[in-house]
C-alpha cells in the first residue's frame, strides 16, 4: 500500500523539483515555452503536455517531443507512417564561407515572372510529402526542376532557398520564455496589449528603477502583467514586486504565466490598492477573507485571456495550472511598507494621466527612490514631469524615447533592416526627494 | 549600493550613517559621490558642507552649506553611478547597459563573465542584475585598471558580486575553469572575433553571448566567427533622444476675420488653440493678457549621442 502511494506520487515531485530549478535548462511538461518558427517569423507560447498540438500551415503536430528536450533545441517536421510530427533535429557544423558575392557576374535579368520557371506542379510536391519525402528532398527536388535558379545572382538563390525552406521544412525552436522575448513577441503580434512597450524601452524601466534582488518594487501595471513579470524576474524570489491600482479590484497580470516563475518568485507578486497603502496606519478591513476571493476572481480570469495569447494554432487540450500570481498583500508587507517607503517604482499605466497618477503613488515611496513612468504619448508625460519639478518633488527628472534599429549583417551585404519600429514608448524618470527641510 | 545588505536598504527610517557613500547632487549634470565621514567636508563653489550635519538625516534630502546654498544628497544607483565614476576608459551608457542586461537574460543567480572591465560601469549594473547568488567574472588585460575597478567595487558596495581579473582574453581566452560555467557572456574588445571561439567554450548550452563594437567591420568579422557556433545572430544599435520640457506662454489669438466678440465671451477653446501664433506682429496687435495661455511643450533636445556601438548578440547552438 505504502509503496504504491510512493509511486504515484513520484512523477509529480519530478516535475515539480524541476520547476523549482531557478534557471532551468530543460523544458518539462506542464511549464510554458516559446515556440519560434523560422528564425523569429513566427512566436508562439504554449504550456507543454503530452496533448498540446501546435499547427504548422495546414498541419497539427504534437508537442511531445518537446516535452524533456533542453532549451536551445531545433525540431524539424518529418512525415512517418502515421502522418507529420516533430523531430529534434541537432545542427551540423557549418564552415563560414565567406566567398565575395560582389564579384558574382550573373544577375537577374533573364528572369520573368511568368510563373511558368517551375515544372512541378503543386500536386506532385504534395505527392512527395505523403510519400515522406523530407523536407531537404523536396527543395532540391524544386532545385533541380527549376528553369531559372541556376541564372541567378547568388544572393537571389540564398534567397530562394531560404523561402522554399521555410515553406516545405519549417524549423521550430523552443526557446525559454524571458521578459525580453515575452516583450517581443507581444510587440511584434499584440503591442496594443502591453501599450506599445518595445523591448529597449522595458529594459530601460527595469534600469531607471533600479530593480535588484531584495528591493520593494511598487509597479502599477495596466499592460497585462508584462512589467510585474519583468520585474519578478529581476527579484528572483527576494523582496516585492507590488501591483498597485485605483478602485476595487487589481489590474490583470495573466502575463506573468508566460514566464516558468517557481513558486518561490509568485509569491513575491503581490498586490494592494492605492488606498491600502496611502492609509495611515491602522487595521485594514476585511484583509483575511479579501485573500480568498481576490484569488479565485484571479483564476477565471487567467483561463479566460491566457488563451488569447497563444497563438490559435495553438490548443491546450489539457491545461496543467501554473501557481497563480498576485495574491493580496500580506498585512504586515502593507505595514512595512508604510514604515520604509517602496525602493522604487514602474508605471506603465495605458489609459490614466500620469500626473493624477504619480501625485497618489510617488509620496508611498522612500525618499531618494527613483522611479521610472513609461507612457505612449509625449504630452501627458511632459505634464507629469512640469508638475513633479513645480512641486518639487522629484529631481534628475528626464524624458527619453529609446531609438533601436537591427542590422542585417552579411558578407558584404551589411545594412540596417529595411523596416523597423519608429516607435517603442517615452519613459519618464527621476528621483523622489523630500519635500520637508 | 545594492540592497542585499539590508542595513543599507532605502527607508524613510534610516538616516545616513559614518562611512555611507553618497552622491552629492547639484544639478543633473553635476554630481559627485562622497563617503561621508564624521569630520568630513565637502567644498563647491556654494561654500562648504560639514558631513557630521548631514548624518542621521534621511536620503534624498537637502543639506545647506555655510552660505545657505543646498544640495541633495542620494542612494548611489548604478545610473547614478555611471555618471560619476572616473572615466578611464570609454564607457557604456543607460540605453546600451540596460539593452545588453535584458538581452543577455541575466537574472539572479547567472553567471556571466566580461571582458575588458574598463571603467566598470557596466560590470555595476550585471552585479546587480546577479545579485544575490550569482557572480560577475570580469577580465582586464590592464593591471592597473584592473586594480582601480576593484577599488571602485569595494567602494560601492558590490565586491562580492564582482571578480576582477588581469588577463589578456583576445590572446589567451577565458580561463579554463570557467568552461562551461557561464549563462552569458559580454566582449568589448578591439578585436572580438578572437576572443570568440572561447567565448563559446564558457557558454552554457543555448547561453548568449554580446559583442559590443564601435564600427562595422568589427561586427562583420564577429559575426563571420560566430556563424559556426551560435545561433539568432543579431544586430542592433540602441540610442536616446531626451526631451525638453518648458512653460511657456503663448498668445491664443483669433484667427483673422474672426469676430473679436466671440473670442471674448466664449474665452479660449481649444479649436482655436490650434491658431497659435509664432508671428509677433498679430500677437502684439491683438496684445491682451487674457489672450496668453501657460501651455507645458516638450520637444527633443537639439544634441545627442549619435552613435556608441553596435550590440551583436548570438545565442550558443544547443548540441547535446
Amino acid at each position: 500500500m505504502e509503496h504504491s502511494e510512493d509511486q504515484t506520487s513520484m512523477p509529480e515531485k519530478n516535475i515539480n523539483s524541476k520547476r523549482q530549478d531557478p534557471n532551468p535548462r530543460f523544458a518539462s511538461e506542464g511549464c510554458s515555452v516559446l515556440l519560434d518558427v523560422n528564425d523569429g517569423d513566427r512566436l508562439v507560447f504554449a504550456r507543454l503536455s503530452p496533448g498540446a498540438i501546435f499547427k504548422i500551415g495546414n498541419t497539427k503536430y504534437s508537442l511531445k517531443p518537446m516535452i524533456g528536450a533542453p532549451f536551445g533545441s531545433l525540431f524539424q517536421v518529418e512525415t512517418g507512417e502515421e502522418g507529420s510530427f516533430l523531430s529534434r533535429v541537432l545542427p551540423i557544423k557549418k564552415e563560414s564561407s565567406s566567398s565575395n558575392v560582389i564579384d558574382d557576374v550573373r544577375d537577374n535579368r533573364e528572369l520573368i515572372d511568368d510563373n511558368e520557371s517551375q515544372n512541378l506542379t503543386a500536386e506532385e510536391i504534395e505527392a512527395m510529402r505523403r510519400d515522406g519525402a523530407k523536407g531537404d528532398e523536396i527543395i532540391e527536388a524544386l532545385i533541380a526542376n527549376s528553369k531559372t535558379f541556376d541564372k541567378k545572382f547568388q544572393l537571389s538563390q540564398e534567397k530562394y532557398l531560404l523561402k522554399k525552406q521555410k515553406k516545405y521544412a519549417p524549423k521550430v525552436l523552443l526557446r525559454r520564455p524571458f521578459a525580453r522575448s515575452i516583450c517581443e513577441a507581444y510587440f511584434k503580434k499584440y503591442p496594443a496589449r502591453i501599450g506599445f512597450i518595445r523591448v529597449d524601452a522595458l529594459s530601460l524601466l527595469l534600469t531607471m528603477a533600479n530593480v535588484t534582488a531584495y528591493s520593494d518594487v511598487l509597479v502599477v501595471d495596466m499592460v497585462g502583467g508584462l512589467v510585474t513579470g519583468a520585474v519578478a524576474e529581476r527579484l528572483g524570489g527576494t523582496g516585492y514586486v507590488c501591483n498597485t491600482y485605483k478602485g476595487n479590484s487589481p489590474y490583470s497580470v495573466d502575463m506573468v504565466r508566460m514566464f516558468n516563475f517557481t513558486d518561490k518568485v509568485i509569491e513575491r507578486i503581490v498586490h494592494s490598492s492605492i488606498h491600502e497603502l496611502s492609509s495611515p496606519k491602522t487595521a485594514l478591513p476585511e484583509e483575511n477573507n479579501q485573500q480568498e476571493s481576490s484569488k479565485s476572481d484571479m483564476i477565471e480570469d487567467i483561463s479566460v485571456t491566457a488563451e488569447a495569447i497563444v497563438d490559435d494554432g495553438v490548443t491546450e487540450s489539457k491545461i496543467i495550472k501554473a501557481p497563480q500570481p498576485g495574491a493580496k498583500a500580506s498585512k504586515e508587507a502593507v505595514e512595512m511598507w508604510k514604515e520604509n517607503g517602496f525602493s522604487s517604482l514602474i508605471m506603465a499605466a495605458q489609459d490614466q494621466d500620469p500626473w493624477t497618477l504619480a501625485k497618489d503613488v510617488l509620496p508611498l515611496l522612500s525618499y531618494s527612490a527613483p522611479f521610472a513612468i513609461y507612457h505612449q504619448y509625449l504630452q501627458p508625460l511632459a505634464t507629469c514631469m512640469h508638475n513633479l519639478q513645480q512641486g518639487k518633488m522629484a529631481i534628475n527628472l528626464q524624458i527619453t524615447e529609446p531609438w533601436l534599429r537591427e542590422y542585417q549583417v552579411l558578407p558584404s551585404r551589411t545594412h540596417p533592416h529595411m523596416q523597423m519600429s519608429s516607435f517603442g514608448g517615452y519613459v519618464l524618470s527621476g528621483i523622489r526627494i523630500s519635500t520637508t527641510t | 549600493m545594492l540592497p542585499t545588505d539590508s542595513n543599507k536598504a532605502l527607508s524613510f527610517k534610516r538616516g545616513i550613517q559614518d562611512g555611507d557613500l553618497v552622491i552629492v547632487y547639484e544639478r543633473h549634470d553635476v554630481m559627485k559621490p562622497v563617503k561621508v565621514t564624521k569630520d568630513g567636508v565637502l567644498q563647491n563653489r556654494f561654500g562648504f558642507y560639514k558631513h557630521s550635519d548631514w548624518i542621521g538625516k534621511p536620503l534624498g534630502t537637502k543639506v545647506f552649506s555655510n552660505k545657505g546654498k543646498f544640495v541633495y544628497l542620494l542612494a548611489p544607483t548604478p545610473e547614478l553611478w555611471t555618471l560619476v565614476l572616473s572615466h578611464r576608459t570609454q564607457i557604456l551608457y543607460i540605453a546600451d547597459i540596460s539593452f545588453v542586461v535584458m538581452y543577455l537574460e541575466v537574472v539572479p543567480g547567472c553567471v556571466v563573465l566580461e571582458s575588458g572591465t574598463g571603467s566598470g560601469s557596466l560590470s555595476t549594473s550585471l552585479a546587480r542584475a546577479v545579485a544575490p547568488t550569482g557572480h560577475v567574472y570580469s577580465f582586464d588585460y590592464h593591471e592597473q585598471r584592473a586594480a582601480c575597478a576593484r577599488e571602485d567595487f569595494e567602494m560601492t558596495g558590490i565586491s562580492s558580486l564582482v571578480t576582477v581579473e588581469v588577463r589578456d582574453i583576445q590572446g589567451q581566452g577565458f580561463p579554463e575553469k570557467l568552461s562551461g560555467l557561464a549563462d552569458s557572456v559580454f566582449l568589448d574588445l578591439p578585436q572580438p572575433w578572437l576572443a570568440v571561439p572561447s567565448a563559446a567554450k564558457m557558454l552554457k548550452e543555448d547561453g548568449v553571448l554580446c559583442s559590443f563594437s564601435p564600427c562595422i567591420e568589427q561586427v562583420q568579422r564577429t559575426c563571420e566567427v560566430l556563424r559556426s557556433d551560435f545561433i539568432e545572430i543579431r544586430t542592433f544599435e540602441v540610442l536616446l533622444r531626451t526631451y525638453e520640457v518648458k512653460e511657456m506662454k503663448v498668445e491664443t489669438v483669433a484667427v483673422i476675420g474672426e469676430s473679436q466678440d466671440e473670442e471674448d465671451n466664449g474665452g479660449p477653446r481649444p479649436s482655436k488653440r490650434k491658431h497659435l501664433s509664432n508671428n509677433g506682429d498679430y500677437a502684439v496687435s491683438h496684445d491682451n493678457s487674457s489672450n496668453a495661455t501657460s501651455v507645458v511643450m516638450a520637444r527633443p533636445c537639439s544634441e545627442a549621442r549619435g552613435h556608441t556601438g553596435y550590440l551583436t548578440f548570438a545565442r550558443l547552438q544547443c548540441l547535446s
